[in-house]
C-alpha cells in the first residue's frame, strides 16, 4: 500500500486529539505541557506531509522548524514557572492551585 | 550563479522600513548592559528603555511617509499598524512610568532590571505582531509577546497568587497558540500559502471544503480570542489580571490586546475577505462561511458575560478584568462588520480606553500601594480622603461606562454607528443594553467613594505631587478627547485602510 497524504494527515489528526485529551482530563501540569507538545507536533506533521505531498515549496519545512522552536522556548518558559509553583504549592497538581476565586 | 542583488536591495529596502523596531532591540540590548554595568541602579534599565520607547515614537513619526511590504511579504508596514503601534508604545511608557512609583514591586526584592528588559521585549513582539501577514510571522509573534508577558505577570514570584497567575497564563497560552498552529497548518494545506494576501487570493479563486476551512477558522480565531480575552477563550483573563502586578495587568489589558486586534483585523482583511481593490471599503466575505455572524456572536458572548460577572465582584482588579473582557466585547462589534469605518471605529475606541484603562488601574495600584487592599471597601470614603484621586477615578469610570462628557462615550458611539450603519441594528441594541448593565458595577464604585464611610474622612491620603501629576496626565485627556475628538478621528479615518496590495 503506497504511504499518501491523508496517512499523514490521520496521524496527525490523532495526535491533536489525544494532545487535547491529555491538556483537558490531565492534572498534573507536566502532563498538561506533554499534551501541549503533542499538539503542536500534530501541527508540524500537517506542514510537512502538506509541503511534501501539496507541490507546495519549503514554507511547509519552515514552518515547523520555528514551531520547533518555539515549543521549545515556551516549555522552557513554562517549567521554569511550575517550578515556583512548587515552592510555594509542593505540588503542580493544575486543579488545586486555585487561590483566587470569584 | 543566481543573482541575489534584488533580494538584497529588498532587504536593504526592508530594514529602512524597520527601523522602529531595530530601535526597540538596541534598547533591549542597551538595557540589559545597563543593568549589568550599574547594578546599584535599581531603575537604570527602567530608564533606558523609557528613552528607547521615545527614540522609538520619534522614528514611528517619520515612518508615516515608509509604507509597504518588507522582508517578502513577511511584515506590512501600513498605517493602520502605524496607529496601533502608537497605541502601544503610548501605553507601555505609561506603564514603565507606573512602575518607577510602584510599591508592589519594590517590596523584598531589589532586581528589577529584567522587569524593564521584557517590557521592551514584548512591546518588540507585538510591533511584529500588528504587521504580521504570513502565518509563521504572526505565530512567532503572539509567542515573542507572550513568553514576556508569562514571566511578567509572575516577576514578583515570591508572592503566591503572582505564580498562580502566571501558571495559568502559560498552560492556557500555550494550549490556544497550540490550537491557533493547527488551524495554521490546516489552512495551510488548503490553499497552499502561509502568505495571508495569498490564501485569500486561493479562496477568491477555488472552492475549498467548507468543513476543514470553518474548522482552520475557528481553531485560529481561538489563538486571537485567547489574546483579546474574547469569551469563550477568555478563562485565563480574571486570575491573570488579578494576580499579576498591577502595571503587568495594565499593560496586558491594552497593549497585548490592541496586538491581538491589529493581528485578527489584518487577518481578517487579508485571508477570508476579499480586498483586491484597494478603494472599496466594505469587505466581502470569501467562502459560504459567514464569518459576520461568527464574529457577531462571539462579541455578543464576550460582552454579556464580561458585563454580568463583573456585577458581582468585589476585588478591584477582577472587577476591572471582566470591564475588559466586556470591552473586548463591544470592539468585536465592531470587528464584525468586516468594513473599513469598523475598523476607524476600532482605532478611536483603543485609543480612548488606552487612556481610560490605564488611568483607572493607575488608581488601583495608588490605593493598594496606600491602604494595601484591592477590595471595594478600601474605597470607601476615598472621594473625601484623597478629592483629587476620587474625582479623577470617577472621571475614568464614567468614560469607561461611556457616557459623555468623556472619551469613552466618544469611542462608543463610533462603533455603535459602524455597527448601525453596517444594518446591525440588533447586534447595536445588545451593545447599548450591556452598556447599561456596565454602569451599575462602575457606579457602585463611585457610590463606595462618595456615599459611604464619610465619617472616615479624617484619615486623609496623600500623594506626591509626581504622582499628582501622572493621574492628571490621564484623566485630563480622558476629559479633553470626550470634547475635542477632531483631530483623533481624523487620524483614524487616514489610518483605517488596511494594506492588501501585494
Amino acid at each position: 500500500m503506497e504511504i499518501g497524504l491523508s496517512h499523514y494527515l490521520i496521524i496527525s489528526a490523532l495526535l491533536f486529539s489525544l494532545g487535547l485529551y491529555g491538556v483537558i482530563s490531565r492534572k498534573h501540569a507536566v502532563m498538561v505541557l506533554m499534551g501541549l507538545e503533542l499538539i503542536l507536533n500534530a501541527a508540524n506533521i500537517n506542514f510537512v506531509a502538506f509541503a511534501r505531498f501539496g507541490g507546495m515549496n519549503m514554507d511547509g519545512q519552515v514552518a515547523a522548524v520555528f514551531v520547533i522552536i518555539l515549543a521549545a522556548a515556551e516549555a522552557a518558559v513554562a517549567l521554569a514557572i511550575l517550578l515556583n509553583i512548587y515552592q510555594h504549592f509542593k505540588h503542580v497538581n493544575l486543579d488545586e492551585v486555585d487561590q483566587m476565586k470569584e | 550563479m543566481t543573482d541575489i542583488t534584488p533580494f538584497t536591495t529588498h532587504l536593504l529596502q526592508s530594514m529602512q522600513a524597520f527601523v522602529p523596531e531595530t530601535a526597540l532591540i538596541v534598547t533591549f540590548l542597551l538595557a540589559l548592559a545597563a543593568d549589568l554595568i550599574w547594578k546599584k541602579q535599581r531603575h537604570i534599565s527602567g530608564y533606558m528603555a523609557l528613552a528607547g520607547f521615545i527614540v522609538t515614537g520619534f522614528l514611528l513619526v517619520q515612518q508615516q511617509s515608509v509604507t509597504g511590504i518588507t522582508f517578502s511579504g513577511m511584515l506590512v508596514i501600513d498605517h493602520f499598524g502605524i496607529f496601533i503601534k502608537w497605541v502601544i508604545l503610548l501605553s507601555a511608557m505609561l506603564v514603565v512610568l507606573f512602575s518607577f512609583i510602584s510599591g508592589e514591586l519594590h517590596q523584598a526584592y531589589t532586581r528589577l532590571g529584567e522587569y524593564y528588559i521584557l517590557i521592551v521585549g514584548m512591546v518588540f513582539g507585538m510591533f511584529l505582531l500588528t504587521g504580521a501577514s504570513n502565518l509563521v510571522m504572526i505565530y512567532l509573534a503572539i509567542e515573542t509577546m507572550s513568553i514576556s508577558s508569562y514571566i511578567l505577570s509572575g516577576y514578583t514570584k515570591f508572592v503566591r497568587r503572582a505564580s498562580e497567575a502566571s501558571m495559568k497564563y502559560v498552560i492556557y497560552g500555550a494550549v490556544s497558540s497550540g490550537v491557533m498552529v493547527y488551524g495554521f497548518s490546516l489552512l495551510f494545506g488548503l490553499t497552499g500559502s502561509l502568505q495571508l494576501h495569498d490564501i485569500g487570493a486561493y479562496l477568491q479563486q477555488h472552492s475549498v471544503d467548507n468543513l476543514t476551512l470553518l474548522m482552520a477558522g475557528i481553531m485560529i480565531l481561538a489563538g486571537f480570542g485567547y489574546k483579546i480575552s474574547a469569551v469563550p477563550f477568555h478563562y485565563w483573563t480574571p486570575d491573570v489580571y488579578e494576580g499579576a502586578p498591577v502595571t503587568i495587568t495594565a499593560l496586558l489589558s491594552v497593549a497585548s490586546k490592541a496586538a491581538g486586534f491589529a493581528a485578527m483585523l489584518r487577518f481578517f482583511r487579508l485571508a477570508f475577505t476579499a480586498p483586491f481593490t484597494a478603494v472599496d471599503a466594505d469587505w466581502t466575505v470569501i467562502g459560504s462561511i459567514d464569518w459576520h455572524f461568527v464574529l457577531a456572536v462571539l462579541a455578543v458572548l464576550t460582552m454579556t458575560l464580561g458585563n454580568l460577572v463583573a456585577l458581582w465582584q468585589s476585588n478591584m482588579k477582577r472587577m476591572l478584568a471582566y470591564s475588559s473582557i466586556a470591552h473586548a466585547g463591544y470592539m468585536l462589534m465592531a470587528v464584525a462588520v468586516l468594513n473599513d469605518t469598523g475598523v476607524a471605529a476600532i482605532l478611536i475606541y483603543f485609543f480612548t480606553y488606552m487612556i481610560m484603562n490605564l488611568g483607572a488601574f493607575l488608581i488601583v495600584q495608588l490605593v493598594a500601594d496606600k491602604t494595601g487592599s484591592e477590595d471595594l471597601e478600601a474605597y470607601s470614603g476615598l472621594g473625601y480622603r484623597s478629592p483629587l484621586i476620587g474625582v479623577a477615578l470617577t472621571v475614568f469610570l464614567i468614560s469607561l461606562t461611556g457616557l459623555p462628557p468623556t472619551a469613552g462615550f466618544i469611542g462608543k458611539l463610533y462603533v455603535f454607528t459602524s455597527v448601525i450603519s453596517a444594518g446591525y441594528v440588533w447586534l447595536a441594541i445588545v451593545g447599548v443594553l450591556n452598556s447599561v448593565v456596565s454602569l451599575y458595577y462602575y457606579v457602585r464604585v463611585i457610590r463606595n467613594m462618595y456615599l459611604r464611610d464619610v465619617e472616615s474622612q479624617g484619615s486623609k491620603i496623600t500623594f506626591t505631587p509626581a504622582v499628582l501629576a501622572l493621574v492628571l496626565l490621564l484623566a485630563v485627556p480622558t476629559l479633553i478627547l470626550g470634547i475635542w475628538f477632531g483631530p483623533l478621528v481624523d487620524w483614524a479615518n487616514l489610518s483605517m485602510a488596511i494594506t492588501a496590495f501585494h
